[in-house]
Protein backbone atom coordinates (compact mmCIF):
# COMPACT_ATOMS: atom_id res chain seq x y z
CA UNK A 1 0.00 0.00 0.00
CA UNK A 2 1.06 3.81 -0.65
CA UNK A 3 2.40 5.54 2.35
CA UNK A 4 3.26 8.76 2.83
CA UNK A 5 3.65 11.30 5.49
CA UNK A 6 1.22 14.32 6.60
CA UNK A 7 4.43 16.30 6.74
CA UNK A 8 5.48 15.48 3.54
CA UNK A 9 2.21 16.13 1.83
CA UNK A 10 2.34 19.97 3.66
CA UNK A 11 6.13 20.72 2.74
CA UNK A 12 5.19 20.04 -1.35
CA UNK A 13 1.88 21.88 -0.77
CA UNK A 14 3.84 25.26 0.53
CA UNK A 15 5.74 25.35 -2.78
CA UNK A 16 2.88 25.03 -5.17
CA UNK A 17 1.21 27.49 -2.88
CA UNK A 18 4.45 29.96 -2.80
CA UNK A 19 4.61 29.85 -6.58
CA UNK A 20 0.98 31.27 -6.77
CA UNK A 21 0.87 33.46 -4.20
CA UNK A 22 3.38 35.39 -3.63
CA UNK A 23 1.54 36.64 -0.31
CA UNK A 24 2.65 33.65 1.35
CA UNK A 25 5.05 33.61 3.86
CA UNK A 26 6.72 30.67 5.93
CA UNK A 27 7.57 31.00 9.64
CA UNK A 28 9.41 28.23 11.82
CA UNK A 29 11.55 28.01 14.87
CA UNK A 30 14.59 25.57 14.42
CA UNK A 31 12.17 22.53 13.00
CA UNK A 32 11.95 22.98 9.57
CA UNK A 33 14.14 20.22 8.15
CA UNK A 34 11.50 18.23 10.25
CA UNK A 35 8.15 20.11 8.96
CA UNK A 36 9.45 20.37 5.72
CA UNK A 37 9.19 23.90 5.31
CA UNK A 38 12.95 23.75 4.44
CA UNK A 39 11.54 22.92 1.21
CA UNK A 40 9.67 26.45 0.85
CA UNK A 41 12.84 28.12 2.37
CA UNK A 42 15.19 26.20 -0.59
CA UNK A 43 12.87 27.77 -3.19
CA UNK A 44 12.05 31.19 -1.49
CA UNK A 45 14.81 31.90 0.73
CA UNK A 46 13.08 35.74 0.76
CA UNK A 47 10.15 34.53 2.38
CA UNK A 48 11.04 32.04 5.21
CA UNK A 49 11.65 33.41 8.51
CA UNK A 50 13.59 30.94 11.06
CA UNK A 51 13.00 32.27 14.30
CA UNK A 52 15.42 29.99 16.18
CA UNK A 53 14.14 28.19 19.61
CA UNK A 54 11.20 30.68 20.30
CA UNK A 55 7.96 29.76 18.85
CA UNK A 56 6.03 32.41 21.59
CA UNK A 57 8.29 35.62 19.50
CA UNK A 58 7.05 33.65 16.44
CA UNK A 59 3.38 33.01 16.44
CA UNK A 60 3.49 37.43 17.29
CA UNK A 61 5.19 37.91 13.92
CA UNK A 62 2.61 35.99 12.37
CA UNK A 63 -0.13 38.46 13.69
CA UNK A 64 2.10 41.27 12.56
CA UNK A 65 2.77 39.90 8.84
CA UNK A 66 -0.63 38.81 9.09
CA UNK A 67 -1.77 42.90 9.77
CA UNK A 68 0.35 43.94 7.18
CA UNK A 69 -1.45 41.36 4.38
CA UNK A 70 1.00 38.45 4.15
CA UNK A 71 -0.44 34.90 4.51
CA UNK A 72 1.62 33.31 7.47
CA UNK A 73 1.73 29.86 7.76
CA UNK A 74 3.78 29.06 10.78
CA UNK A 75 5.13 25.95 11.90
CA UNK A 76 7.13 24.08 14.52
CA UNK A 77 6.60 20.61 16.58
CA UNK A 78 2.94 20.27 17.81
CA UNK A 79 3.61 20.53 21.57
CA UNK A 80 5.67 23.79 20.82
CA UNK A 81 3.78 25.52 18.60
CA UNK A 82 0.45 25.29 20.07
CA UNK A 83 0.99 24.98 23.97
CA UNK A 84 4.10 26.53 24.38
CA UNK A 85 2.58 29.56 22.28
CA UNK A 86 -0.80 29.10 23.41
CA UNK A 87 -1.40 32.48 24.93
CA UNK A 88 0.17 34.33 22.07
CA UNK A 89 -2.48 32.36 19.59
CA UNK A 90 -5.24 32.95 21.97
CA UNK A 91 -4.46 36.77 22.47
CA UNK A 92 -2.39 38.03 19.74
CA UNK A 93 -4.13 35.86 16.60
CA UNK A 94 -7.39 34.78 17.72
CA UNK A 95 -8.78 37.43 19.71
CA UNK A 96 -8.15 39.93 16.76
CA UNK A 97 -8.80 37.21 13.81
CA UNK A 98 -5.84 37.24 12.14
CA UNK A 99 -4.88 35.09 8.69
CA UNK A 100 -2.83 33.37 10.55
CA UNK A 101 -2.09 29.43 9.12
CA UNK A 102 -0.74 27.29 11.99
CA UNK A 103 0.24 23.79 10.52
CA UNK A 104 2.26 21.86 13.72
CA UNK A 105 3.99 18.36 12.92
CA UNK A 106 4.77 15.58 15.26
CA UNK A 107 1.31 15.38 16.98
CA UNK A 108 0.27 12.39 18.92
CA UNK A 109 2.38 9.49 20.36
CA UNK A 110 2.73 8.28 16.93
CA UNK A 111 5.70 10.86 17.26
CA UNK A 112 7.22 7.58 18.93
CA UNK A 113 10.65 6.92 20.86
CA UNK A 114 10.69 11.23 21.45
CA UNK A 115 9.18 10.31 24.41
CA UNK A 116 6.38 12.09 26.52
CA UNK A 117 7.75 15.78 25.81
CA UNK A 118 7.71 15.77 22.45
CA UNK A 119 3.65 13.90 21.88
CA UNK A 120 1.36 16.51 21.73
CA UNK A 121 -2.24 14.60 23.04
CA UNK A 122 -3.30 18.13 24.32
CA UNK A 123 -3.20 20.20 21.12
CA UNK A 124 -7.19 19.61 19.83
CA UNK A 125 -8.39 19.75 23.14
CA UNK A 126 -6.93 23.47 23.34
CA UNK A 127 -7.14 24.78 19.79
CA UNK A 128 -10.33 23.96 19.52
CA UNK A 129 -11.65 25.90 22.26
CA UNK A 130 -10.24 29.10 21.19
CA UNK A 131 -12.83 31.56 19.38
CA UNK A 132 -12.82 32.01 15.57
CA UNK A 133 -10.09 29.34 15.07
CA UNK A 134 -10.59 26.40 12.38
CA UNK A 135 -9.04 22.83 13.76
CA UNK A 136 -8.73 20.15 11.15
CA UNK A 137 -6.68 17.11 10.99
CA UNK A 138 -5.85 15.36 8.05
CA UNK A 139 -6.54 11.82 7.88
CA UNK A 140 -3.70 11.26 5.31
CA UNK A 141 -1.06 13.19 2.66
CA UNK A 142 -3.38 13.62 0.13
CA UNK A 143 -6.18 15.30 2.43
CA UNK A 144 -3.36 17.27 3.95
CA UNK A 145 -2.55 18.42 0.39
CA UNK A 146 -6.25 19.84 -0.13
CA UNK A 147 -6.28 20.76 3.74
CA UNK A 148 -3.53 23.09 3.40
CA UNK A 149 -5.07 24.46 -0.17
CA UNK A 150 -8.36 25.18 1.29
CA UNK A 151 -7.16 26.88 4.56
CA UNK A 152 -5.49 29.61 2.37
CA UNK A 153 -8.89 30.49 1.28
CA UNK A 154 -10.19 30.64 4.08
CA UNK A 155 -10.28 33.85 5.83
CA UNK A 156 -8.92 33.61 10.00
CA UNK A 157 -6.80 31.62 12.12
CA UNK A 158 -6.74 27.87 11.03
CA UNK A 159 -5.14 24.74 12.81
CA UNK A 160 -3.64 22.17 11.39
CA UNK A 161 -2.37 18.99 12.80
CA UNK A 162 0.19 16.45 11.04
CA UNK A 163 2.17 13.86 12.28
CA UNK A 164 5.30 12.62 11.99
CA UNK A 165 5.30 8.70 10.50
CA UNK A 166 4.45 7.80 7.11
CA UNK A 167 1.19 6.17 7.08
CA UNK A 168 -0.97 4.54 3.70
CA UNK A 169 -3.26 6.78 1.66
CA UNK A 170 -6.81 6.57 1.34
CA UNK A 171 -9.32 7.02 -1.07
CA UNK A 172 -9.02 10.63 -2.27
CA UNK A 173 -12.58 11.73 -1.07
CA UNK A 174 -11.82 15.25 -1.22
CA UNK A 175 -11.64 18.25 1.39
CA UNK A 176 -14.05 20.77 2.43
CA UNK A 177 -13.65 22.99 5.76
CA UNK A 178 -16.17 21.61 8.05
CA UNK A 179 -17.63 18.88 6.15
CA UNK A 180 -16.68 15.10 7.18
CA UNK A 181 -16.68 12.05 4.55
CA UNK A 182 -18.19 8.60 4.82
CA UNK A 183 -15.43 6.83 4.02
CA UNK A 184 -16.86 3.44 4.33
CA UNK A 185 -20.88 2.73 4.53
CA UNK A 186 -22.22 0.80 7.44
CA UNK A 187 -25.48 0.36 8.88
CA UNK A 188 -24.61 -1.07 12.90
CA UNK A 189 -22.10 0.93 14.29
CA UNK A 190 -20.62 3.95 13.12
CA UNK A 191 -16.78 4.81 14.04
CA UNK A 192 -15.90 8.37 13.95
CA UNK A 193 -12.24 9.10 13.93
CA UNK A 194 -9.74 11.67 12.77
CA UNK A 195 -5.75 11.79 11.65
CA UNK A 196 -4.16 8.31 11.04
CA UNK A 197 -7.08 6.99 13.32
CA UNK A 198 -9.18 6.68 10.15
CA UNK A 199 -6.80 4.10 8.67
CA UNK A 200 -7.17 2.15 12.04
CA UNK A 201 -10.87 2.93 11.87
CA UNK A 202 -10.66 1.26 7.90
CA UNK A 203 -9.14 -1.73 9.55
CA UNK A 204 -11.06 -2.15 12.71
CA UNK A 205 -14.42 -1.97 10.06
CA UNK A 206 -13.25 -4.91 7.92
CA UNK A 207 -12.22 -6.87 11.26
CA UNK A 208 -15.78 -6.85 12.15
CA UNK A 209 -17.12 -6.97 8.74
CA UNK A 210 -16.12 -10.98 9.36
CA UNK A 211 -17.96 -10.99 12.37
CA UNK A 212 -21.12 -9.78 10.40
CA UNK A 213 -21.13 -6.59 12.15
CA UNK A 214 -21.54 -3.41 9.96
CA UNK A 215 -19.43 -0.67 10.87
CA UNK A 216 -19.45 2.84 8.87
CA UNK A 217 -16.37 4.61 9.38
CA UNK A 218 -16.44 8.98 8.95
CA UNK A 219 -13.80 10.64 8.59
CA UNK A 220 -14.29 14.06 10.76
CA UNK A 221 -10.73 15.41 9.64
CA UNK A 222 -12.52 18.98 10.49
CA UNK A 223 -12.81 19.03 14.27
CA UNK A 224 -13.91 22.88 14.31
CA UNK A 225 -16.38 23.90 12.97
CA UNK A 226 -17.66 19.73 13.17
CA UNK A 227 -20.22 18.40 10.86
CA UNK A 228 -23.44 18.29 13.27
CA UNK A 229 -25.24 16.21 10.62
CA UNK A 230 -22.44 13.55 9.91
CA UNK A 231 -23.12 13.17 13.83
CA UNK A 232 -26.63 13.18 14.08
CA UNK A 233 -27.10 10.96 11.02
CA UNK A 234 -24.71 8.57 12.49
CA UNK A 235 -26.78 8.42 15.73
CA UNK A 236 -29.88 7.95 13.59
CA UNK A 237 -28.79 5.44 11.30
CA UNK A 238 -26.48 3.36 13.16
CA UNK A 239 -27.15 1.77 16.86
CA UNK A 240 -23.88 2.88 18.66
CA UNK A 241 -20.46 5.42 18.31
CA UNK A 242 -17.00 5.25 18.58
CA UNK A 243 -14.96 7.95 18.22
CA UNK A 244 -11.48 7.09 17.94
CA UNK A 245 -8.05 9.87 17.84
CA UNK A 246 -4.53 9.75 18.73
CA UNK A 247 -4.80 12.72 21.51
CA UNK A 248 -6.23 13.01 25.11
CA UNK A 249 -10.10 11.40 25.28
CA UNK A 250 -10.39 14.96 27.09
CA UNK A 251 -11.31 17.18 25.00
CA UNK A 252 -10.71 16.28 21.73
CA UNK A 253 -13.03 14.93 18.82
CA UNK A 254 -14.13 12.65 21.36
CA UNK A 255 -15.48 15.23 23.58
CA UNK A 256 -16.87 17.77 20.38
CA UNK A 257 -18.88 14.47 19.30
CA UNK A 258 -20.33 14.00 22.57
CA UNK A 259 -21.42 17.61 22.56
CA UNK A 260 -23.38 17.45 19.48
CA UNK A 261 -25.30 14.01 20.16
CA UNK A 262 -25.76 15.17 24.05
CA UNK A 263 -27.98 17.62 23.22
CA UNK A 264 -29.11 17.25 19.79
CA UNK A 265 -28.88 12.83 19.55
CA UNK A 266 -28.47 11.10 22.77
CA UNK A 267 -26.95 8.00 21.84
CA UNK A 268 -24.16 5.35 23.74
CA UNK A 269 -20.31 6.73 22.25
CA UNK A 270 -17.31 5.18 23.43
CA UNK A 271 -14.15 6.94 22.85
CA UNK A 272 -10.74 5.72 21.58
CA UNK A 273 -7.96 7.96 22.84
CA UNK A 274 -5.30 8.48 25.49
CA UNK A 275 -6.38 8.31 29.21
CA UNK A 276 -5.79 11.18 30.58
CA UNK A 277 -1.65 10.12 31.11
CA UNK A 278 1.23 11.07 29.38
CA UNK A 279 3.01 9.48 26.44
CA UNK A 280 6.24 7.07 27.01
CA UNK A 281 9.17 6.52 24.40
CA UNK A 282 8.88 3.61 21.90
CA UNK A 283 8.19 2.45 18.19
CA UNK A 284 4.99 4.35 16.92
CA UNK A 285 3.14 0.93 16.17
CA UNK A 286 3.99 0.09 19.64
CA UNK A 287 2.47 3.17 21.18
CA UNK A 288 -0.70 2.44 19.53
CA UNK A 289 -0.77 -0.85 20.72
CA UNK A 290 0.57 0.41 24.33
CA UNK A 291 -2.15 3.00 24.80
CA UNK A 292 -5.02 1.22 23.13
CA UNK A 293 -5.44 3.45 19.93
CA UNK A 294 -5.57 1.16 17.55
CA UNK A 295 -7.81 -1.05 15.33
CA UNK A 296 -7.59 -3.79 17.62
CA UNK A 297 -8.71 -1.60 20.72
CA UNK A 298 -11.56 -0.03 18.21
CA UNK A 299 -12.40 -3.59 17.24
CA UNK A 300 -12.66 -4.40 20.69
CA UNK A 301 -14.79 -1.58 22.26
CA UNK A 302 -17.42 -2.58 19.05
CA UNK A 303 -17.82 -5.63 19.93
CA UNK A 304 -18.40 -4.69 23.53
CA UNK A 305 -21.10 -2.33 22.33
CA UNK A 306 -22.61 -4.71 20.42
CA UNK A 307 -22.91 -6.84 23.21
CA UNK A 308 -24.64 -4.32 25.55
CA UNK A 309 -26.71 -3.24 22.78
CA UNK A 310 -28.09 -7.36 22.35
CA UNK A 311 -27.38 -8.91 18.74
CA UNK A 312 -27.33 -6.98 15.96
CA UNK B 1 9.44 73.77 16.10
CA UNK B 2 8.56 75.91 19.08
CA UNK B 3 5.02 76.19 17.88
CA UNK B 4 4.58 72.77 17.06
CA UNK B 5 6.22 71.45 20.65
CA UNK B 6 3.65 73.84 22.25
CA UNK B 7 0.85 72.81 20.44
CA UNK B 8 1.28 69.14 21.17
CA UNK B 9 1.81 70.39 24.88
CA UNK B 10 -1.58 72.05 24.41
CA UNK B 11 -2.98 68.57 23.39
CA UNK B 12 -1.51 66.65 26.15
CA UNK B 13 -2.86 68.64 28.66
CA UNK B 14 -6.54 68.01 26.79
CA UNK B 15 -5.68 64.05 26.36
CA UNK B 16 -4.66 64.10 30.60
CA UNK B 17 -8.07 66.22 31.55
CA UNK B 18 -9.56 63.59 29.02
CA UNK B 19 -8.08 60.58 30.76
CA UNK B 20 -9.17 61.66 34.33
CA UNK B 21 -12.68 62.48 33.09
CA UNK B 22 -12.52 58.52 31.09
CA UNK B 23 -11.60 56.92 34.00
CA UNK B 24 -13.73 58.42 36.38
CA UNK B 25 -16.77 57.64 34.99
CA UNK B 26 -15.65 54.05 34.20
CA UNK B 27 -15.00 53.32 37.31
CA UNK B 28 -11.48 51.38 36.80
CA UNK B 29 -8.74 51.41 34.63
CA UNK B 30 -5.50 52.37 34.72
CA UNK B 31 -4.29 56.18 35.47
CA UNK B 32 -0.34 56.06 36.36
CA UNK B 33 0.95 54.41 32.95
CA UNK B 34 -1.66 56.46 31.05
CA UNK B 35 -0.27 59.66 32.09
CA UNK B 36 3.34 58.76 31.84
CA UNK B 37 2.54 57.71 27.97
CA UNK B 38 0.99 61.24 27.31
CA UNK B 39 3.53 63.06 25.56
CA UNK B 40 5.07 60.19 23.20
CA UNK B 41 1.48 59.62 22.11
CA UNK B 42 0.23 62.76 21.36
CA UNK B 43 3.75 63.44 19.76
CA UNK B 44 3.11 60.32 17.51
CA UNK B 45 -0.15 61.32 16.52
CA UNK B 46 -0.04 64.72 16.52
CA UNK B 47 3.42 65.00 14.72
CA UNK B 48 5.47 62.53 13.64
CA UNK B 49 3.20 59.77 12.62
CA UNK B 50 1.41 59.52 8.72
CA UNK B 51 -1.96 58.68 9.17
CA UNK B 52 -5.54 59.43 7.87
CA UNK B 53 -8.52 58.76 10.44
CA UNK B 54 -10.46 58.71 7.19
CA UNK B 55 -9.17 55.80 5.43
CA UNK B 56 -8.51 53.34 7.81
CA UNK B 57 -6.74 51.02 5.92
CA UNK B 58 -4.62 52.94 3.91
CA UNK B 59 -1.02 51.00 3.25
CA UNK B 60 1.30 53.69 3.50
CA UNK B 61 0.21 54.84 7.03
CA UNK B 62 2.54 54.29 9.57
CA UNK B 63 1.50 52.28 12.69
CA UNK B 64 1.48 52.39 16.25
CA UNK B 65 1.18 48.99 18.36
CA UNK B 66 0.31 49.81 22.00
CA UNK B 67 1.71 46.93 23.72
CA UNK B 68 1.23 47.85 27.13
CA UNK B 69 -2.68 47.76 26.48
CA UNK B 70 -3.81 48.96 30.08
CA UNK B 71 -2.46 51.79 29.14
CA UNK B 72 -5.05 52.49 25.68
CA UNK B 73 -7.14 55.24 27.50
CA UNK B 74 -4.70 57.70 26.25
CA UNK B 75 -4.91 56.11 22.94
CA UNK B 76 -8.50 56.71 22.52
CA UNK B 77 -8.28 60.26 23.90
CA UNK B 78 -5.56 60.77 20.50
CA UNK B 79 -7.54 58.64 18.56
CA UNK B 80 -10.48 61.00 19.08
CA UNK B 81 -9.03 64.25 19.08
CA UNK B 82 -7.74 62.83 15.33
CA UNK B 83 -11.14 62.09 14.42
CA UNK B 84 -11.23 58.41 14.13
CA UNK B 85 -14.77 58.39 16.14
CA UNK B 86 -16.79 61.40 17.79
CA UNK B 87 -15.52 62.18 21.44
CA UNK B 88 -18.68 61.31 22.71
CA UNK B 89 -17.59 57.45 22.66
CA UNK B 90 -15.00 58.70 25.82
CA UNK B 91 -17.51 58.30 28.19
CA UNK B 92 -18.60 54.92 27.46
CA UNK B 93 -14.75 53.57 27.93
CA UNK B 94 -15.38 49.92 29.37
CA UNK B 95 -19.17 49.83 29.40
CA UNK B 96 -21.36 46.99 27.96
CA UNK B 97 -21.23 47.43 24.77
CA UNK B 98 -18.60 50.44 23.97
CA UNK B 99 -16.55 50.60 21.13
CA UNK B 100 -13.76 51.51 24.09
CA UNK B 101 -12.73 47.90 25.69
CA UNK B 102 -10.75 48.28 29.01
CA UNK B 103 -7.38 46.82 26.94
CA UNK B 104 -6.97 47.38 23.26
CA UNK B 105 -9.38 45.65 20.76
CA UNK B 106 -8.48 46.34 17.05
CA UNK B 107 -12.13 45.09 16.09
CA UNK B 108 -13.91 46.96 18.41
CA UNK B 109 -12.14 50.59 18.07
CA UNK B 110 -11.42 52.53 14.87
CA UNK B 111 -7.73 53.16 14.54
CA UNK B 112 -6.62 50.85 17.03
CA UNK B 113 -4.33 48.70 15.46
CA UNK B 114 -3.57 45.88 17.49
CA UNK B 115 -5.65 44.05 20.10
CA UNK B 116 -3.15 44.30 23.07
CA UNK B 117 -3.20 44.09 27.06
CA UNK B 118 -1.33 40.50 27.60
CA UNK B 119 1.74 42.40 28.87
CA UNK B 120 5.11 40.97 26.25
CA UNK B 121 3.10 40.61 22.84
CA UNK B 122 3.18 43.79 20.85
CA UNK B 123 6.54 43.83 20.41
CA UNK B 124 6.49 40.46 18.03
CA UNK B 125 3.37 41.96 16.64
CA UNK B 126 5.01 45.49 15.67
CA UNK B 127 8.02 43.50 14.30
CA UNK B 128 5.83 40.92 12.28
CA UNK B 129 4.28 44.65 10.99
CA UNK B 130 7.40 46.23 9.99
CA UNK B 131 8.88 42.68 8.73
CA UNK B 132 5.60 42.80 6.17
CA UNK B 133 6.54 46.55 5.44
CA UNK B 134 10.02 45.58 3.82
CA UNK B 135 8.64 42.43 2.00
CA UNK B 136 5.90 44.65 0.26
CA UNK B 137 8.83 47.12 -0.39
CA UNK B 138 6.85 49.83 1.58
CA UNK B 139 8.33 53.07 3.00
CA UNK B 140 5.86 53.11 6.19
CA UNK B 141 7.03 52.85 10.18
CA UNK B 142 5.56 50.73 13.11
CA UNK B 143 5.90 52.56 15.90
CA UNK B 144 5.52 50.16 19.35
CA UNK B 145 5.19 51.46 23.01
CA UNK B 146 6.44 48.92 25.79
CA UNK B 147 6.30 49.28 29.78
CA UNK B 148 8.97 49.09 32.02
CA UNK B 149 7.59 45.83 33.91
CA UNK B 150 6.73 44.77 30.84
CA UNK B 151 10.28 44.77 29.61
CA UNK B 152 10.50 41.75 32.42
CA UNK B 153 8.51 39.17 29.83
CA UNK B 154 10.52 36.60 27.85
CA UNK B 155 9.08 37.55 24.75
CA UNK B 156 10.09 40.86 24.60
CA UNK B 157 13.77 39.73 24.15
CA UNK B 158 12.65 37.04 21.96
CA UNK B 159 11.34 39.91 19.67
CA UNK B 160 14.45 42.41 20.25
CA UNK B 161 16.54 39.61 19.35
CA UNK B 162 14.70 38.87 15.89
CA UNK B 163 14.03 42.39 14.65
CA UNK B 164 17.87 43.10 14.75
CA UNK B 165 18.38 39.97 13.06
CA UNK B 166 15.97 40.35 10.67
CA UNK B 167 17.68 44.45 10.82
CA UNK B 168 14.25 45.83 11.11
CA UNK B 169 15.02 49.75 11.04
CA UNK B 170 11.44 50.77 10.38
CA UNK B 171 10.57 49.25 13.95
CA UNK B 172 11.18 52.59 16.73
CA UNK B 173 9.85 51.51 20.05
CA UNK B 174 9.66 53.26 22.84
CA UNK B 175 10.09 52.46 26.60
CA UNK B 176 8.24 53.90 29.00
CA UNK B 177 10.56 54.31 31.89
CA UNK B 178 8.12 55.30 34.92
CA UNK B 179 10.20 52.90 37.27
CA UNK B 180 6.85 51.80 38.90
CA UNK B 181 5.43 48.60 38.17
CA UNK B 182 1.89 46.72 40.16
CA UNK B 183 3.41 45.63 42.92
CA UNK B 184 6.15 48.31 43.47
CA UNK B 185 9.44 50.12 42.42
CA UNK B 186 10.38 47.87 39.01
CA UNK B 187 13.76 47.80 40.86
CA UNK B 188 12.80 46.31 43.65
CA UNK B 189 10.57 43.94 41.76
CA UNK B 190 12.48 42.51 39.16
CA UNK B 191 15.16 45.23 38.21
CA UNK B 192 15.44 45.76 34.56
CA UNK B 193 18.88 47.85 34.87
CA UNK B 194 21.57 47.93 32.95
CA UNK B 195 18.47 48.81 30.72
CA UNK B 196 20.41 51.12 27.68
CA UNK B 197 23.12 48.38 27.59
CA UNK B 198 20.89 45.35 27.49
CA UNK B 199 19.08 46.91 24.55
CA UNK B 200 22.31 47.70 22.97
CA UNK B 201 23.44 43.97 23.68
CA UNK B 202 20.78 42.85 21.40
CA UNK B 203 21.39 45.07 18.79
CA UNK B 204 19.45 47.83 18.76
CA UNK B 205 20.18 51.47 18.67
CA UNK B 206 19.39 53.24 21.92
CA UNK B 207 18.31 56.51 22.83
CA UNK B 208 17.76 58.05 25.91
CA UNK B 209 15.55 60.89 26.70
CA UNK B 210 13.14 62.76 29.21
CA UNK B 211 9.94 61.56 27.81
CA UNK B 212 7.81 64.36 29.11
CA UNK B 213 10.27 66.59 26.43
CA UNK B 214 7.85 67.08 23.26
CA UNK B 215 11.11 68.18 21.75
CA UNK B 216 13.41 65.36 23.00
CA UNK B 217 10.90 62.78 21.65
CA UNK B 218 10.56 64.47 18.28
CA UNK B 219 14.08 64.89 17.91
CA UNK B 220 15.12 61.10 18.88
CA UNK B 221 12.33 59.70 16.69
CA UNK B 222 14.19 62.18 13.62
CA UNK B 223 17.01 61.03 14.16
CA UNK B 224 16.17 56.73 14.61
CA UNK B 225 14.57 57.34 11.49
CA UNK B 226 17.55 58.16 9.88
CA UNK B 227 19.55 55.36 10.96
CA UNK B 228 19.60 52.72 8.64
CA UNK B 229 20.04 48.67 8.83
CA UNK B 230 18.96 48.15 12.99
CA UNK B 231 15.83 48.76 14.84
CA UNK B 232 15.75 51.32 17.81
CA UNK B 233 14.48 52.19 20.76
CA UNK B 234 13.96 54.63 22.78
CA UNK B 235 13.90 54.78 26.56
CA UNK B 236 11.87 57.43 27.96
CA UNK B 237 12.01 58.53 31.27
CA UNK B 238 8.92 59.52 32.46
CA UNK B 239 6.80 60.07 35.83
CA UNK B 240 3.99 57.58 36.56
CA UNK B 241 0.66 59.43 36.95
CA UNK B 242 2.92 62.70 35.13
CA UNK B 243 0.67 65.93 35.62
CA UNK B 244 -1.83 64.93 38.50
CA UNK B 245 0.26 65.80 41.75
CA UNK B 246 -1.70 63.01 43.76
CA UNK B 247 -1.37 60.54 41.66
CA UNK B 248 2.48 61.24 40.60
CA UNK B 249 4.89 58.27 41.38
CA UNK B 250 2.74 56.63 43.79
CA UNK B 251 2.34 52.72 43.11
CA UNK B 252 -0.86 52.51 44.21
CA UNK B 253 -2.58 54.62 41.15
CA UNK B 254 -1.47 51.98 38.75
CA UNK B 255 -4.92 50.98 38.45
CA UNK B 256 -7.55 52.57 40.61
CA UNK B 257 -9.70 54.79 38.93
CA UNK B 258 -10.18 58.66 40.37
CA UNK B 259 -13.00 59.37 42.33
CA UNK B 260 -15.72 62.18 41.51
CA UNK B 261 -13.84 64.43 43.74
CA UNK B 262 -10.83 63.19 43.01
CA UNK B 263 -11.16 63.53 39.29
CA UNK B 264 -12.31 67.24 40.25
CA UNK B 265 -9.03 67.82 42.16
CA UNK B 266 -6.94 66.37 39.29
CA UNK B 267 -8.92 68.76 36.79
CA UNK B 268 -8.09 71.63 38.28
CA UNK B 269 -4.87 71.01 38.26
CA UNK B 270 -5.01 70.25 34.27
CA UNK B 271 -6.41 73.35 33.82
Amino acid sequence: MEQEATRDAYGKALVELGRQNPDIVVLDADTSSSTRTNWFAKEFPDRFFNFGVAEANMLGYAAGLALAGKIPFVSSFAVFGSIRAYEQIRTSICWPNLNVKIVLTHAGISVGEDGASHQAIEDIATMRVLPNMSVIVPADANETRRAIFACCEHKGPVYIRLGRAKFPLLPDAGFEIGKARIIKPGNDISIIACGLMVFEALKASDMLGKDGISARVVNMSTIKPIDKEAIISAAKETKAIITAEEHSIIGGLGSAVCEVLSEKAPTIVKRIGIQDVFGTSGKPEELLSYFKVDAKAIYKEAITLVNRNGSI
Amino acid sequence: MDEIVSKIADTSRKMRRLIIEMLSLAGSGHPGGSLSSVEIIASLYFHIMRHNPSNLLWEDRDRFILSKGHCCPTLYAALALSGYFPMEELKTLRKLGSILQGHSDRLATPGVEMSTGSLGQGLSCAAGIALGGKLSKKDFFVFCLIGDGENQEGQVWEAAMSASHYKLDNLICFLDYNKLQIDGRVSDIMNIEPVVDKWRAFGWEVMEIDGHNIGEIIEAVDRAKEIKGKPKIIIANTIKGKGVSFIENKVEWHGVAPTKEEAERALKELE
